[in-house]
Protein backbone atom coordinates (compact mmCIF):
# COMPACT_ATOMS: atom_id res chain seq x y z
CA UNK A 1 0.00 0.00 0.00
CA UNK A 2 1.56 3.26 -0.86
CA UNK A 3 -0.21 7.34 -0.50
CA UNK A 4 -1.71 9.26 1.24
CA UNK A 5 -0.68 12.51 3.12
CA UNK A 6 -0.49 10.11 6.33
CA UNK A 7 2.19 7.73 4.36
CA UNK A 8 4.01 11.76 3.78
CA UNK A 9 4.41 12.15 7.16
CA UNK A 10 5.20 8.47 7.99
CA UNK A 11 7.60 8.46 5.48
CA UNK A 12 9.47 12.08 6.40
CA UNK A 13 8.96 11.05 10.33
CA UNK A 14 11.43 7.69 9.10
CA UNK A 15 13.80 9.63 7.00
CA UNK A 16 14.35 12.11 9.43
CA UNK A 17 15.20 9.67 11.87
CA UNK A 18 17.48 8.14 9.73
CA UNK A 19 21.27 7.66 11.30
CA UNK A 20 19.32 6.81 14.58
CA UNK A 21 18.03 3.28 14.90
CA UNK A 22 16.70 3.40 17.98
CA UNK A 23 14.26 6.44 17.23
CA UNK A 24 13.62 4.94 14.13
CA UNK A 25 11.95 1.28 15.83
CA UNK A 26 10.68 3.80 18.26
CA UNK A 27 9.08 6.23 16.02
CA UNK A 28 7.52 3.51 13.39
CA UNK A 29 5.86 1.42 16.58
CA UNK A 30 4.68 4.67 18.17
CA UNK A 31 0.75 5.22 18.50
CA UNK A 32 -0.28 8.55 18.15
CA UNK A 33 -1.27 8.51 22.42
CA UNK A 34 2.29 8.37 22.46
CA UNK A 35 3.17 11.49 19.65
CA UNK A 36 4.27 14.84 21.69
CA UNK A 37 1.63 17.95 21.65
CA UNK A 38 2.88 21.22 20.79
CA UNK A 39 0.92 23.75 23.31
CA UNK A 40 -0.97 24.76 19.42
CA UNK A 41 -2.40 21.04 19.28
CA UNK A 42 -6.43 21.79 20.58
CA UNK A 43 -6.24 24.78 18.47
CA UNK A 44 -5.36 23.23 15.22
CA UNK A 45 -8.13 20.16 15.86
CA UNK A 46 -10.28 23.16 16.68
CA UNK A 47 -9.93 24.78 13.18
CA UNK A 48 -9.95 21.51 11.25
CA UNK A 49 -6.01 20.37 10.92
CA UNK A 50 -5.43 16.86 10.06
CA UNK A 51 -2.98 15.78 12.72
CA UNK A 52 -0.50 13.17 11.59
CA UNK A 53 2.53 11.67 13.07
CA UNK A 54 5.63 13.96 12.71
CA UNK A 55 9.06 13.09 13.65
CA UNK A 56 7.38 11.86 17.10
CA UNK A 57 5.02 14.67 17.04
CA UNK A 58 1.26 14.71 16.35
CA UNK A 59 1.78 18.11 14.00
CA UNK A 60 -0.95 19.43 10.91
CA UNK A 61 -0.27 18.87 7.62
CA UNK A 62 -3.46 20.63 6.13
CA UNK A 63 -6.08 22.38 7.63
CA UNK A 64 -9.46 22.92 5.87
CA UNK A 65 -8.06 24.21 2.86
CA UNK A 66 -6.39 22.08 0.58
CA UNK A 67 -2.61 22.07 0.23
CA UNK A 68 -2.52 23.46 -3.24
CA UNK A 69 -4.65 26.57 -2.09
CA UNK A 70 -2.69 26.78 1.23
CA UNK A 71 0.78 27.05 -1.02
CA UNK A 72 -0.95 29.72 -3.30
CA UNK A 73 -2.29 31.91 -0.81
CA UNK A 74 1.24 31.84 1.61
CA UNK A 75 2.80 33.57 -1.39
CA UNK A 76 -0.39 35.80 -2.72
CA UNK A 77 -1.56 36.95 1.43
CA UNK A 78 0.43 34.54 4.21
CA UNK A 79 0.78 31.35 6.33
CA UNK A 80 0.78 30.88 9.70
CA UNK A 81 2.59 27.58 10.65
CA UNK A 82 3.54 25.88 14.12
CA UNK A 83 7.12 24.83 14.13
CA UNK A 84 7.12 24.17 17.88
CA UNK A 85 8.09 20.72 16.84
CA UNK A 86 11.77 22.01 16.00
CA UNK A 87 13.65 22.46 18.83
CA UNK A 88 14.87 26.16 19.68
CA UNK A 89 18.08 26.26 21.98
CA UNK A 90 20.92 29.22 23.35
CA UNK A 91 24.68 28.94 23.96
CA UNK A 92 26.18 30.94 26.26
CA UNK A 93 29.19 31.96 27.39
CA UNK A 94 32.17 34.08 26.40
CA UNK A 95 33.70 30.78 23.84
CA UNK A 96 29.86 30.14 22.22
CA UNK A 97 31.22 31.14 19.19
CA UNK A 98 34.67 29.36 18.96
CA UNK A 99 32.69 26.41 20.80
CA UNK A 100 30.00 26.89 17.89
CA UNK A 101 32.74 26.81 15.51
CA UNK A 102 33.99 23.58 15.91
CA UNK A 103 30.62 22.00 14.90
CA UNK A 104 29.70 24.28 11.98
CA UNK A 105 30.70 25.25 8.41
CA UNK A 106 29.20 29.25 9.54
CA UNK A 107 31.69 32.49 10.49
CA UNK A 108 29.87 32.66 13.70
CA UNK A 109 32.40 34.78 15.06
CA UNK A 110 31.68 37.36 11.71
CA UNK A 111 28.13 37.66 12.14
CA UNK A 112 27.22 41.26 13.57
CA UNK A 113 24.90 40.92 17.06
CA UNK A 114 21.38 40.62 15.90
CA UNK A 115 22.37 38.74 12.95
CA UNK A 116 22.26 35.10 11.56
CA UNK A 117 22.53 32.54 8.86
CA UNK A 118 21.95 29.23 7.91
CA UNK A 119 24.15 26.64 8.43
CA UNK A 120 25.26 22.95 8.42
CA UNK A 121 26.41 20.58 11.65
CA UNK A 122 29.07 18.47 9.91
CA UNK A 123 30.37 15.02 10.83
CA UNK A 124 34.06 13.95 10.74
CA UNK A 125 33.55 12.64 7.35
CA UNK A 126 31.87 16.62 6.03
CA UNK A 127 28.57 14.90 5.88
CA UNK A 128 25.86 16.75 6.78
CA UNK A 129 24.14 16.05 10.84
CA UNK A 130 21.69 18.57 10.55
CA UNK A 131 20.78 22.20 8.80
CA UNK A 132 19.74 24.36 10.97
CA UNK A 133 19.23 28.44 11.27
CA UNK A 134 22.00 30.56 13.97
CA UNK A 135 21.39 33.81 15.17
CA UNK A 136 24.48 35.88 17.49
CA UNK A 137 21.91 37.32 20.10
CA UNK A 138 25.16 38.94 21.91
CA UNK A 139 28.71 38.15 21.14
CA UNK A 140 27.45 35.50 24.05
CA UNK A 141 24.76 34.31 23.54
CA UNK A 142 23.82 32.40 20.43
CA UNK A 143 20.50 31.56 19.50
CA UNK A 144 20.19 27.97 17.07
CA UNK A 145 16.97 26.35 15.96
CA UNK A 146 17.40 22.80 14.55
CA UNK A 147 15.27 19.99 12.68
CA UNK A 148 12.70 18.71 14.86
CA UNK A 149 13.57 14.86 13.60
CA UNK A 150 17.55 15.88 14.18
CA UNK A 151 17.11 16.83 17.95
CA UNK A 152 18.33 13.98 19.92
CA UNK A 153 21.43 13.47 17.32
CA UNK A 154 22.04 17.02 17.63
CA UNK A 155 21.72 17.75 21.26
CA UNK A 156 23.80 14.66 21.76
CA UNK A 157 26.48 15.99 19.35
CA UNK A 158 26.38 19.47 20.80
CA UNK A 159 26.29 18.03 24.23
CA UNK A 160 29.49 15.36 23.64
CA UNK A 161 31.30 18.03 22.49
CA UNK A 162 30.52 20.79 25.18
CA UNK A 163 31.57 18.33 27.71
CA UNK A 164 35.40 18.47 26.06
CA UNK A 165 35.60 22.18 24.86
CA UNK A 166 34.24 22.59 29.30
CA UNK A 167 37.20 20.19 29.87
CA UNK A 168 39.87 22.11 28.36
CA UNK A 169 38.51 25.43 30.31
CA UNK A 170 36.16 26.56 27.64
CA UNK A 171 33.59 28.77 28.32
CA UNK A 172 29.55 27.83 27.06
CA UNK A 173 26.58 26.56 28.85
CA UNK A 174 23.25 25.87 27.25
CA UNK A 175 19.58 26.03 27.21
CA UNK A 176 16.88 24.09 25.91
CA UNK A 177 13.77 26.47 25.03
CA UNK A 178 11.58 24.03 25.82
CA UNK A 179 9.51 26.63 27.48
CA UNK A 180 9.08 28.27 24.56
CA UNK A 181 6.52 27.68 21.48
CA UNK A 182 7.80 28.41 17.54
CA UNK A 183 5.23 29.97 14.85
CA UNK A 184 6.15 30.72 11.50
CA UNK A 185 4.62 33.79 9.82
CA UNK A 186 5.14 33.91 6.06
CA UNK A 187 4.11 35.71 3.02
CA UNK A 188 3.32 39.27 2.08
CA UNK A 189 1.29 40.02 4.83
CA UNK A 190 3.59 38.77 7.57
CA UNK A 191 4.77 42.03 8.20
CA UNK A 192 2.05 44.55 8.08
CA UNK A 193 0.10 42.02 10.06
CA UNK A 194 2.88 42.01 12.90
CA UNK A 195 3.34 45.30 12.76
CA UNK A 196 0.11 45.59 14.42
CA UNK A 197 1.19 43.72 17.28
CA UNK A 198 4.56 45.40 18.61
CA UNK A 199 5.76 48.78 18.61
CA UNK A 200 9.13 47.93 17.06
CA UNK A 201 9.54 49.37 13.79
CA UNK A 202 9.73 46.35 11.98
CA UNK A 203 10.88 47.68 8.31
CA UNK A 204 14.28 48.42 10.05
CA UNK A 205 14.78 44.47 10.69
CA UNK A 206 16.00 42.82 7.44
CA UNK A 207 16.43 39.13 6.38
CA UNK A 208 18.42 37.19 8.77
CA UNK A 209 18.44 39.53 11.64
CA UNK A 210 16.82 39.07 15.51
CA UNK A 211 15.46 40.96 18.15
CA UNK A 212 14.12 40.27 21.41
CA UNK A 213 10.72 42.51 21.56
CA UNK A 214 7.50 42.23 23.04
CA UNK A 215 4.95 40.80 20.86
CA UNK A 216 0.86 41.20 21.80
CA UNK A 217 2.42 41.47 25.10
CA UNK A 218 4.81 38.75 25.40
CA UNK A 219 8.80 39.01 24.92
CA UNK A 220 9.53 37.16 21.94
CA UNK A 221 12.65 36.20 20.04
CA UNK A 222 11.64 37.13 16.24
CA UNK A 223 14.12 36.09 13.50
CA UNK A 224 13.25 38.04 9.99
CA UNK A 225 13.90 34.20 7.92
CA UNK A 226 11.24 31.29 6.85
CA UNK A 227 11.69 28.01 4.71
CA UNK A 228 9.26 29.12 2.12
CA UNK A 229 11.39 31.71 -0.07
CA UNK A 230 8.60 34.53 0.94
CA UNK A 231 9.36 37.16 3.04
CA UNK A 232 8.03 36.76 7.06
CA UNK A 233 9.24 35.43 10.59
CA UNK A 234 9.57 32.87 13.06
CA UNK A 235 8.63 33.67 16.28
CA UNK A 236 9.81 31.93 19.61
CA UNK A 237 6.86 32.87 22.25
CA UNK A 238 6.11 31.99 25.47
CA UNK A 239 4.65 28.34 25.49
CA UNK A 240 1.47 30.32 27.67
CA UNK A 241 1.15 33.13 25.26
CA UNK A 242 1.64 30.87 21.79
CA UNK A 243 -2.60 30.31 21.34
CA UNK A 244 -2.95 33.95 22.09
CA UNK A 245 -0.55 35.03 19.68
CA UNK A 246 -1.71 32.66 16.67
CA UNK A 247 -5.04 33.88 17.47
CA UNK A 248 -4.14 37.34 17.60
CA UNK A 249 -2.19 37.40 13.98
CA UNK A 250 -5.11 35.56 12.21
CA UNK A 251 -7.12 37.74 13.53
CA UNK A 252 -5.24 40.91 12.22
CA UNK A 253 -5.00 40.30 9.11
CA UNK A 254 -9.08 39.46 8.53
CA UNK A 255 -8.99 35.63 7.46
CA UNK A 256 -6.08 36.20 4.79
CA UNK A 257 -3.29 34.90 7.12
CA UNK A 258 -4.34 31.17 7.10
CA UNK A 259 -3.17 28.57 9.18
CA UNK A 260 -0.72 26.31 7.15
CA UNK A 261 0.27 23.08 7.66
CA UNK A 262 3.20 20.68 6.70
CA UNK A 263 2.14 19.56 3.38
CA UNK A 264 1.90 23.09 2.06
CA UNK A 265 5.11 24.05 3.94
CA UNK A 266 7.01 21.42 2.13
CA UNK A 267 5.72 22.31 -1.52
CA UNK A 268 6.59 26.00 -0.68
CA UNK A 269 10.15 25.03 0.56
CA UNK A 270 11.05 22.70 -3.01
CA UNK A 271 9.46 26.01 -5.11
CA UNK A 272 12.00 27.96 -3.36
CA UNK A 273 14.81 25.15 -3.42
CA UNK A 274 15.30 25.00 -0.29
CA UNK A 275 16.60 21.16 1.74
CA UNK A 276 14.89 18.87 3.45
CA UNK A 277 16.96 16.88 5.56
CA UNK A 278 16.47 13.55 5.45
CA UNK A 279 15.62 13.85 1.58
CA UNK A 280 18.17 16.44 0.17
CA UNK A 281 20.78 16.09 2.87
CA UNK A 282 22.13 13.35 4.77
CA UNK A 283 24.89 12.11 6.78
CA UNK A 284 26.91 11.38 3.47
CA UNK A 285 25.96 14.36 1.74
CA UNK A 286 28.68 17.71 2.25
CA UNK A 287 27.21 20.85 2.49
CA UNK A 288 29.52 21.02 -1.31
CA UNK A 289 27.59 18.56 -2.93
CA UNK A 290 24.17 19.85 -1.26
CA UNK A 291 24.76 23.40 -3.38
CA UNK A 292 25.22 25.22 0.28
CA UNK A 293 29.00 26.15 0.07
CA UNK A 294 27.72 29.88 0.15
CA UNK A 295 27.07 29.15 3.73
CA UNK A 296 30.85 28.40 4.34
CA UNK A 297 32.18 31.85 5.50
CA UNK A 298 35.04 33.13 3.59
CA UNK A 299 37.87 32.66 6.55
CA UNK A 300 36.63 28.96 7.20
CA UNK A 301 37.62 28.34 3.83
CA UNK A 302 40.63 29.54 4.42
CA UNK A 303 41.21 27.88 7.87
CA UNK A 304 38.51 24.60 8.32
CA UNK A 305 38.48 24.21 12.07
CA UNK A 306 35.04 22.26 11.73
CA UNK A 307 34.14 18.52 11.45
CA UNK A 308 34.94 16.99 8.43
CA UNK A 309 37.11 20.11 7.00
CA UNK A 310 39.56 18.50 5.02
CA UNK A 311 36.57 16.47 2.82
CA UNK A 312 34.77 19.69 2.31
CA UNK A 313 38.18 21.98 1.66
CA UNK A 314 38.94 19.29 -0.75
CA UNK A 315 35.54 19.20 -2.52
CA UNK A 316 36.02 23.01 -2.44
CA UNK A 317 39.19 22.89 -4.05
CA UNK A 318 38.74 20.21 -6.83
CA UNK A 319 34.78 20.30 -7.13
CA UNK A 320 32.31 17.66 -5.46
CA UNK A 321 31.46 13.72 -7.72
CA UNK A 322 27.49 15.04 -7.25
CA UNK A 323 25.70 17.98 -7.49
CA UNK A 324 22.35 18.93 -6.18
CA UNK A 325 20.27 20.34 -9.02
CA UNK A 326 16.62 21.38 -9.54
CA UNK A 327 14.37 19.56 -12.20
CA UNK A 328 11.36 20.08 -14.41
CA UNK A 329 9.70 17.15 -15.79
CA UNK A 330 6.75 15.97 -17.52
CA UNK A 331 4.03 13.11 -16.80
CA UNK A 332 3.95 11.56 -13.39
CA UNK A 333 5.52 14.05 -10.14
CA UNK A 334 8.70 12.55 -9.25
CA UNK A 335 9.36 11.64 -5.94
CA UNK A 336 12.27 10.61 -3.40
CA UNK A 337 14.22 7.92 -5.07
CA UNK A 338 13.32 7.93 -8.78
CA UNK A 339 16.04 6.86 -10.70
CA UNK A 340 17.32 10.02 -12.88
CA UNK A 341 19.32 8.57 -16.34
CA UNK A 342 21.13 10.76 -19.15
CA UNK A 343 19.32 10.74 -22.64
CA UNK A 344 21.30 7.66 -23.38
CA UNK A 345 19.66 5.20 -20.44
CA UNK A 346 22.45 5.68 -18.00
CA UNK A 347 22.23 5.96 -14.31
CA UNK A 348 23.00 9.77 -13.81
CA UNK A 349 21.73 10.04 -10.05
CA UNK A 350 18.44 9.83 -7.83
CA UNK A 351 15.53 12.41 -7.13
CA UNK A 352 15.01 13.24 -3.41
CA UNK A 353 12.52 14.96 -3.28
CA UNK A 354 9.36 16.23 -5.74
CA UNK A 355 6.20 17.03 -6.41
CA UNK A 356 3.57 19.25 -8.46
CA UNK A 357 4.03 22.93 -7.85
CA UNK A 358 1.14 24.71 -7.13
CA UNK A 359 2.29 27.82 -8.25
CA UNK A 360 4.03 26.91 -11.53
CA UNK A 361 0.99 24.31 -11.97
CA UNK A 362 4.14 21.97 -13.27
CA UNK A 363 6.22 19.03 -12.10
CA UNK A 364 9.17 20.21 -10.26
CA UNK A 365 12.10 18.32 -8.10
CA UNK A 366 15.30 18.08 -6.60
CA UNK A 367 17.83 15.69 -6.58
CA UNK A 368 21.64 14.70 -7.02
CA UNK A 369 23.56 13.99 -10.53
CA UNK A 370 27.10 13.08 -11.66
CA UNK A 371 29.42 16.64 -11.61
CA UNK A 372 29.14 17.81 -15.24
CA UNK A 373 25.87 16.69 -15.52
CA UNK A 374 24.82 19.71 -13.12
CA UNK A 375 24.18 22.45 -15.71
CA UNK A 376 21.31 23.64 -16.32
CA UNK A 377 19.48 22.77 -19.51
CA UNK A 378 20.93 19.22 -19.06
CA UNK A 379 18.56 16.76 -20.46
CA UNK A 380 17.55 13.68 -18.51
CA UNK A 381 14.91 11.28 -18.13
CA UNK A 382 13.13 10.42 -14.93
CA UNK A 383 12.29 6.57 -14.29
CA UNK A 384 9.03 6.14 -12.13
CA UNK A 385 6.73 3.12 -12.08
CA UNK A 386 9.34 2.12 -14.34
CA UNK A 387 8.53 4.42 -17.11
CA UNK A 388 11.41 7.38 -18.46
CA UNK A 389 9.71 10.77 -18.36
CA UNK A 390 11.07 13.60 -19.66
CA UNK A 391 12.98 15.84 -17.29
CA UNK A 392 15.52 19.19 -18.23
CA UNK A 393 18.25 20.39 -15.34
CA UNK A 394 17.35 24.36 -14.09
CA UNK A 395 18.56 26.52 -11.76
CA UNK A 396 16.58 27.04 -8.33
CA UNK A 397 14.93 28.81 -7.10
CA UNK A 398 12.03 27.17 -9.53
CA UNK A 399 10.14 30.33 -7.20
CA UNK A 400 11.87 33.71 -6.89
CA UNK A 401 12.33 34.51 -3.53
CA UNK A 402 11.05 37.77 -1.97
CA UNK A 403 13.37 38.18 1.18
CA UNK A 404 13.51 41.63 2.66
CA UNK A 405 16.58 42.82 2.11
CA UNK A 406 18.14 46.85 2.30
CA UNK A 407 17.75 48.00 -1.10
CA UNK B 1 -7.50 2.69 -4.62
CA UNK B 2 -5.06 1.42 -2.13
CA UNK B 3 -5.25 4.74 0.06
CA UNK B 4 -4.33 4.66 3.57
CA UNK B 5 -7.37 6.60 5.22
CA UNK B 6 -7.15 8.36 7.93
CA UNK B 7 -9.02 11.38 9.20
CA UNK B 8 -9.16 15.27 10.88
CA UNK B 9 -10.26 14.51 15.16
CA UNK B 10 -13.18 16.41 14.58
CA UNK B 11 -15.90 15.17 14.72
CA UNK B 12 -18.29 16.33 12.21
CA UNK B 13 -15.32 15.67 9.43
CA UNK B 14 -16.45 13.39 7.01
CA UNK B 15 -19.98 13.04 7.34
CA UNK B 16 -21.27 10.62 4.78
CA UNK B 17 -24.58 10.31 3.41
CA UNK B 18 -26.04 8.85 0.00
CA UNK B 19 -27.29 11.45 -2.06
CA UNK B 20 -28.77 10.88 -5.79
CA UNK B 21 -25.69 13.19 -7.73
CA UNK B 22 -22.74 14.44 -6.55
CA UNK B 23 -22.48 18.26 -6.72
CA UNK B 24 -20.09 19.47 -9.77
CA UNK B 25 -17.28 21.64 -8.11
CA UNK B 26 -14.23 23.45 -9.78
CA UNK B 27 -11.11 21.21 -10.45
CA UNK B 28 -8.90 22.64 -7.86
CA UNK B 29 -11.29 23.71 -4.66
CA UNK B 30 -11.53 23.02 -0.55
CA UNK B 31 -11.69 20.30 0.62
CA UNK B 32 -14.82 19.45 1.64
CA UNK B 33 -16.49 17.52 4.61
CA UNK B 34 -19.19 15.68 2.89
CA UNK B 35 -17.96 13.12 0.92
CA UNK B 36 -20.94 11.48 -1.20
CA UNK B 37 -21.83 7.68 -1.82
CA UNK B 38 -24.26 7.23 -4.71
CA UNK B 39 -26.89 4.60 -5.14
CA UNK B 40 -26.51 1.64 -7.70
CA UNK B 41 -22.62 1.02 -7.70
CA UNK B 42 -20.68 -1.10 -5.92
CA UNK B 43 -18.02 0.17 -4.07
CA UNK B 44 -14.48 -1.85 -2.63
CA UNK B 45 -12.08 -1.44 0.71
CA UNK B 46 -9.61 0.04 -0.88
CA UNK B 47 -11.78 2.80 -2.81
CA UNK B 48 -12.93 2.23 -6.04
CA UNK B 49 -16.73 2.06 -7.38
CA UNK B 50 -18.05 0.16 -10.00
CA UNK B 51 -21.13 0.58 -12.24
CA UNK B 52 -22.22 -2.79 -14.37
CA UNK B 53 -24.36 -1.79 -17.10
CA UNK B 54 -24.82 -4.66 -19.57
CA UNK B 55 -21.39 -6.17 -20.52
CA UNK B 56 -19.47 -3.28 -19.66
CA UNK B 57 -18.35 -2.06 -15.96
CA UNK B 58 -17.32 1.39 -15.27
CA UNK B 59 -14.78 2.30 -12.61
CA UNK B 60 -13.40 5.12 -10.66
CA UNK B 61 -11.93 6.17 -7.32
CA UNK B 62 -15.13 7.24 -4.94
CA UNK B 63 -15.69 10.65 -3.27
CA UNK B 64 -14.19 9.49 0.24
CA UNK B 65 -10.72 8.91 -1.51
CA UNK B 66 -10.23 11.61 -3.63
CA UNK B 67 -11.33 13.85 -0.82
CA UNK B 68 -8.45 12.64 1.09
CA UNK B 69 -6.13 12.26 -1.76
CA UNK B 70 -6.56 16.18 -1.96
CA UNK B 71 -6.37 18.01 -5.75
CA UNK B 72 -5.31 15.18 -8.22
CA UNK B 73 -2.46 16.70 -10.53
CA UNK B 74 -1.81 13.29 -12.81
CA UNK B 75 -3.43 10.17 -13.32
CA UNK B 76 -1.76 6.92 -14.79
CA UNK B 77 -3.59 4.72 -16.44
CA UNK B 78 -3.48 1.33 -18.83
CA UNK B 79 -4.06 0.99 -22.45
CA UNK B 80 -6.75 -0.49 -23.64
CA UNK B 81 -6.67 -3.71 -24.60
CA UNK B 82 -4.99 -5.02 -21.47
CA UNK B 83 -6.58 -7.27 -18.43
CA UNK B 84 -7.55 -6.12 -15.17
CA UNK B 85 -7.44 -8.77 -11.91
CA UNK B 86 -9.33 -7.88 -9.06
CA UNK B 87 -7.53 -6.59 -6.36
CA UNK B 88 -4.86 -5.96 -8.43
CA UNK B 89 -3.10 -2.33 -9.22
CA UNK B 90 -4.23 -0.84 -12.83
CA UNK B 91 -2.76 2.54 -12.40
CA UNK B 92 -1.89 5.68 -10.18
CA UNK B 93 -3.10 8.95 -9.30
CA UNK B 94 -1.12 11.44 -8.03
CA UNK B 95 -2.20 14.76 -6.01
CA UNK B 96 0.55 17.41 -4.61
CA UNK B 97 2.02 15.79 -2.13
CA UNK B 98 1.09 11.75 -2.37
CA UNK B 99 0.78 8.91 -4.88
CA UNK B 100 -1.72 6.14 -4.39
CA UNK B 101 -2.05 2.95 -6.24
CA UNK B 102 -5.44 2.42 -8.14
CA UNK B 103 -7.06 -1.07 -7.32
CA UNK B 104 -9.48 -2.84 -9.77
CA UNK B 105 -12.42 -4.33 -7.79
CA UNK B 106 -13.04 -6.69 -10.49
CA UNK B 107 -11.10 -9.18 -13.42
CA UNK B 108 -11.52 -8.42 -16.80
CA UNK B 109 -9.98 -6.49 -20.18
CA UNK B 110 -9.77 -3.04 -20.49
CA UNK B 111 -11.93 -1.71 -23.33
CA UNK B 112 -11.39 1.76 -22.76
CA UNK B 113 -9.58 4.65 -20.59
CA UNK B 114 -10.75 8.15 -20.11
CA UNK B 115 -8.29 9.91 -22.10
CA UNK B 116 -9.84 13.27 -20.89
CA UNK B 117 -8.05 12.31 -17.38
CA UNK B 118 -4.50 12.73 -18.89
CA UNK B 119 -5.10 16.85 -19.86
CA UNK B 120 -7.91 17.80 -16.97
CA UNK B 121 -6.82 15.33 -13.59
CA UNK B 122 -8.89 17.69 -11.38
CA UNK B 123 -11.96 15.32 -13.28
CA UNK B 124 -11.40 12.77 -10.62
CA UNK B 125 -11.76 15.89 -7.59
CA UNK B 126 -14.84 17.43 -9.29
CA UNK B 127 -16.66 14.53 -10.98
CA UNK B 128 -15.38 11.25 -9.37
CA UNK B 129 -19.19 9.09 -10.33
CA UNK B 130 -18.79 11.00 -13.33
CA UNK B 131 -16.61 12.58 -15.83
CA UNK B 132 -13.76 11.32 -13.61
CA UNK B 133 -14.30 7.37 -14.08
CA UNK B 134 -11.45 5.45 -15.73
CA UNK B 135 -11.49 2.45 -17.26
CA UNK B 136 -14.58 0.21 -18.98
CA UNK B 137 -14.14 -3.00 -18.45
CA UNK B 138 -15.99 -6.29 -19.42
CA UNK B 139 -15.71 -8.50 -16.25
CA UNK B 140 -14.59 -12.22 -17.16
CA UNK B 141 -16.42 -12.98 -14.55
CA UNK B 142 -19.62 -10.83 -13.24
CA UNK B 143 -20.59 -12.61 -10.14
CA UNK B 144 -17.06 -10.72 -8.51
CA UNK B 145 -19.38 -8.20 -8.36
CA UNK B 146 -21.65 -9.81 -5.49
CA UNK B 147 -18.76 -9.88 -3.26
CA UNK B 148 -18.48 -5.72 -2.95
CA UNK B 149 -20.41 -3.25 -0.68
CA UNK B 150 -23.11 -1.28 -1.62
CA UNK B 151 -23.74 2.10 -0.86
CA UNK B 152 -24.75 1.70 2.92
CA UNK B 153 -22.22 -0.89 3.81
CA UNK B 154 -19.38 1.20 2.37
CA UNK B 155 -21.21 4.47 4.31
CA UNK B 156 -20.47 2.38 7.12
CA UNK B 157 -17.02 1.34 6.13
CA UNK B 158 -15.48 4.36 5.52
CA UNK B 159 -17.74 5.88 8.91
CA UNK B 160 -15.31 3.13 10.50
CA UNK B 161 -11.76 3.38 8.78
CA UNK B 162 -11.86 6.93 9.49
CA UNK B 163 -13.12 6.37 13.75
CA UNK B 164 -9.94 4.13 13.94
CA UNK B 165 -7.64 6.99 12.76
Amino acid sequence: MRGGLWQLGQSITRRLAHGDKKAVARRCFASEAELKKTVFHDFHVAHGGKMVPFAGWSMPIQYKDSIMDSTINCRENGSLFDVSHMCGLSLKGKDAAPFLEKLVIADVAGLAPGTGTLTVFTNEKGGAIDDSVITKVTDDHIYLVVNAGCRDKDLAHIEEHMKAFKAKGGDVSWHIHDERSLLALQGPLAAPVLQHLTKEDLSKLYFGEFRVLDINGSECFLTRTGYTGEDGFEISVPSEHGVDLAKAILEKSEGKVRLTGLGARDSLRLEAGLCLYGNDMEQHITPIEAGLTWAIGKRRRAEGGFLGADVILKQLEEGPKIRRVGFFSSGPPPRSHSEIQDEGGNNIGEITSGGFSPCLQKNIAMGYVKSGLHKAATKVKIIIRGKPNEGVVTKMPFVPTKYYKPS
Amino acid sequence: MALRMWASSTANALKLSSVSRPHLLPPFSFSRCLSSVLDGLKYADSHEWVKHEGSVATIGITDHAQDHLGEVVYVELPEPGGTVSKKSGFGAVESVKATSDINSPISGEIVEVNKKLTETPGLVNSSPYEDGWMIKVKPSDPSELDSLMGPKEYTKFCEEEDASH
